[in-house]
């Protein structure tokens, strides 16, 4: 078990450099002075002069890399040219949002997504497999913008169910909240669901047919303990192991989702700093999900260490 | 791939492993579905300039926002121009994104794999790591990050897209590889004394091409999704050039009062994704019959 920790904790740091180093290289592809451009479009002498010592631009580039590495490492991602606030200070500001998001968006996904894959694999060459895969396929190929801008069509300004757009904060208002943020969520869990459907339906399709399985029905239980408690444990064991790979997709989505509902999330973080051309802002969010990504991945490694009794050995 | 078609021509009967999974892929409805739409939408982009009704770029102002009709079929936009027109010449943007970013991911992908499989040692440690870490920054924000560097246009978008795509690709190359080079006509091959680029170029590569058409396939089906996500975020296709991620973008502020003009370049995005992912999984079913 120890050695497995270590062994999976020491593929991280190289990731991580390697991440770092990714990064930081964005920041050489701006043409150009970086001052410059740093600066933004007012090309004030004083802002690019400040921003020249700031950075350390007449050092070479492997001691600024050195400079910006050490201040991650403290949590400093920079400041944002624009907003005079540091990039930390930001996201931490914009995650809570996104969080509820994409929270209400896996749970969404999960329901409708492991219980279509189930049904699928257990009624397999039916109508309900046919319908669970053009499901699947449905979430694959729909844009999640489009998809919003058709909901907000139907429920905000046909039925006029549901607000259009905005952000109310649960502490403030719950049911406005859970109003405003029903229809993103279901736009972002849409593609996950069908990610979810396709994992679950091969994964039970594997373990149905094991003998285990097999024992189970021959010995007169009912098929629905059969397929809830003896099957679809084992099944889901590689569905949270690909389904926190699927989890980078979902952070992708944000930047769309909160972009078409106007969600003052991460995702619009970004896409205000790339037109605001913060690029410190764009560096330190890229850098902050990819940890969260690297992080989920790891606790879902350990996860499925945990429940397998037999990679303990 | 000569090698092969020099077999077929010794045994006429027999069929090469290609053809049989071309066969399976003639009987598989939904694949030939998605390839009919692949056709028809690269007709459309070629044929682009004979198809549209009506000039993609022409403005007029007393035929803003107008509701589908018999002479705009599928309405105008908010500056009186022809949706129909611009959805039709949007197709050359798009499928002209999903080619060229994967085959840029392609070219990169493909032989950094094939390297790292076939040298192993640290060759393949340190492009492992580089993998992980590019596979570690999701793949829309990473593009969303490069492109915001690069600047905006259509061709940085795809230069974006296809580098985010290629650690899938090396990652893919590399695990085939794996598999191959234990295979004994390798290890004749080795022993034959064949250099190792001849080995890897003519021995491994043709085998592990069935998997990477599927992969590829696939990823234009994303690359396309990826082209209108950062379109319609204003990073790719620039205005008042057509399409369907812009013409989103500009759609969405006007919802209520023209909904034809969300719902047609939408509907564009679905349909080409669609045949793409619809041909992508047929091709993975015909090249190994194992799945499903």
């Amino acid at each position: 078990m120890f050695k497995f920790l270590v062994q999976r904790l020491a593929t991280i740091i190289p990731t991580l450099f390697f991440v770092s180093i990714l990064i930081f290289g964005l920041q050489q592809l701006l043409p150009g002075d970086p001052a410059t451009a740093l600066a933004g479009e007012d090309h004030d002498p004083n802002v690019i002069a400040y921003l020249r010592a700031k950075f350390h631009l007449d050092e070479p580039v492997y001691m600024r890399y050195f400079y910006w590495a050490r201040g991650v490492l403290h949590g400093d991602l920079g400041e944002s040219v624009r907003i005079q606030k540091p990039v930390t200070d930001l996201i931490l500001e914009k995650l809570p949002v996104t969080v509820q998001l994409a929270s209400m968006a896996i749970v969404i996904a999960i329901v409708f997504g492991v219980s279509a894959g189930i049904l699928s694999a257990v009624k397999k060459d039916t109508a309900w497999d046919y319908a669970a895969n053009v499901f699947a396929l449905w979430g694959l190929s729909t844009p999640n913008f489009w998809l919003g801008i058709l909901l907000i069509m139907l429920f905000a300004v046909k039925l006029g169910w549901l607000p259009a757009s905005g952000y109310v904060s649960p502490f403030e208002d719950l049911k406005g909240n859970l109003a405003a943020m029903i229809m993103p969520a279901f736009v972002l869990g849409n593609s996950f669901a069908a990610v979810l459907m396709r994992h679950t339906r091969s994964a039970m399709l594997q373990v149905l047919s094991a003998d285990y399985v097999r024992t189970a029905r021959a010995k007169g239980l009912e098929e629905r303990v059969v397929v809830l408690k003896h099957a679809l444990r084992n099944a889901l064991v590689p569905v949270i192991t690909l389904g926190a790979l699927g989890f980078g997709e979902l952070l992708g989505g944000t930047v769309l989702t909160e972009t078409v509902f106007s969600i003052p999330g991460f995702g619009k973080l970004i896409v205000d700093a790339v037109f605001n051309r913060d690029y410190s802002v764009v560096q330190g969010v890229v850098l902050f999900t990819a940890t969260v990504y690297i992080t989920l991945n790891l606790l879902a490694d350990l996860a499925y260490f945990l429940v397998n009794p037999r990679m303990r050995g | 791939m000569a090698a092969v078609l020099t077999a077929t021509d010794a045994l006429p009967r027999e069929l090469t492993p290609a053809q049989r999974a071309l066969r399976r892929l003639a009987r598989r409805r939904g694949a030939m579905v998605g390839l009919g739409c692949v056709v028809f939408f690269v007709l459309l982009a070629l044929f682009a300039p004979w198809v549209a009704p009506h000039d993609p770029l022409a403005t007029s102002w007393s035929a803003v926002r107008q509701a589908p009709s018999a002479h705009y079929l599928f309405g105008t936009d908010e500056i009186g121009r022809d949706v129909l027109s611009r959805v039709i010449w949007g197709t050359r943007a798009s499928l002209l994104a999903g080619l060229v970013s994967v085959c840029i991911s392609l070219a990169l992908g493909v032989p950094v794999g094939l390297a790292a499989g076939y040298l192993g040692g640290w060759v393949d440690a340190l492009i492992s790591r580089i993998t992980d870490a590019m596979l570690a920054c999701p793949f829309l924000i990473l593009a969303i990050a490069l492109a915001a560097f690069l600047g905006p246009s259509l061709t940085n978008a795809m230069i974006a897209i296809g580098i985010s795509a290629t650690p899938i690709f090396v990652r893919l190359t590399r695990a085939q590889v794996l598999a191959v080079k234990v295979e004994d006509y390798v290890e004749a091959a080795r022993a034959v004394g064949n250099s190792h680029l001849r080995i890897a170029l003519r021995h491994i590569l043709p085998n592990v091409v069935a998997p990477l058409i599927v992969q590829a396939t696939l990823a234009i089906a994303a690359a396309v999704i990826a082209e209108a996500s950062l379109s319609f975020l204003g990073l790719g296709q620039q205005p008042p050039a057509p399409s369907w991620g812009s013409m989103l973008n500009t759609a969405k502020n006007y919802i209520d009062n023209a909904p034809w003009m969300s719902v047609w370049p939408g509907l564009s995005i679905f349909l080409l994704v669609l045949s793409f992912n619809l041909l992508g999984d047929g091709l993975r079913d015909a090249f190994d019959p194992r799945h499903k």
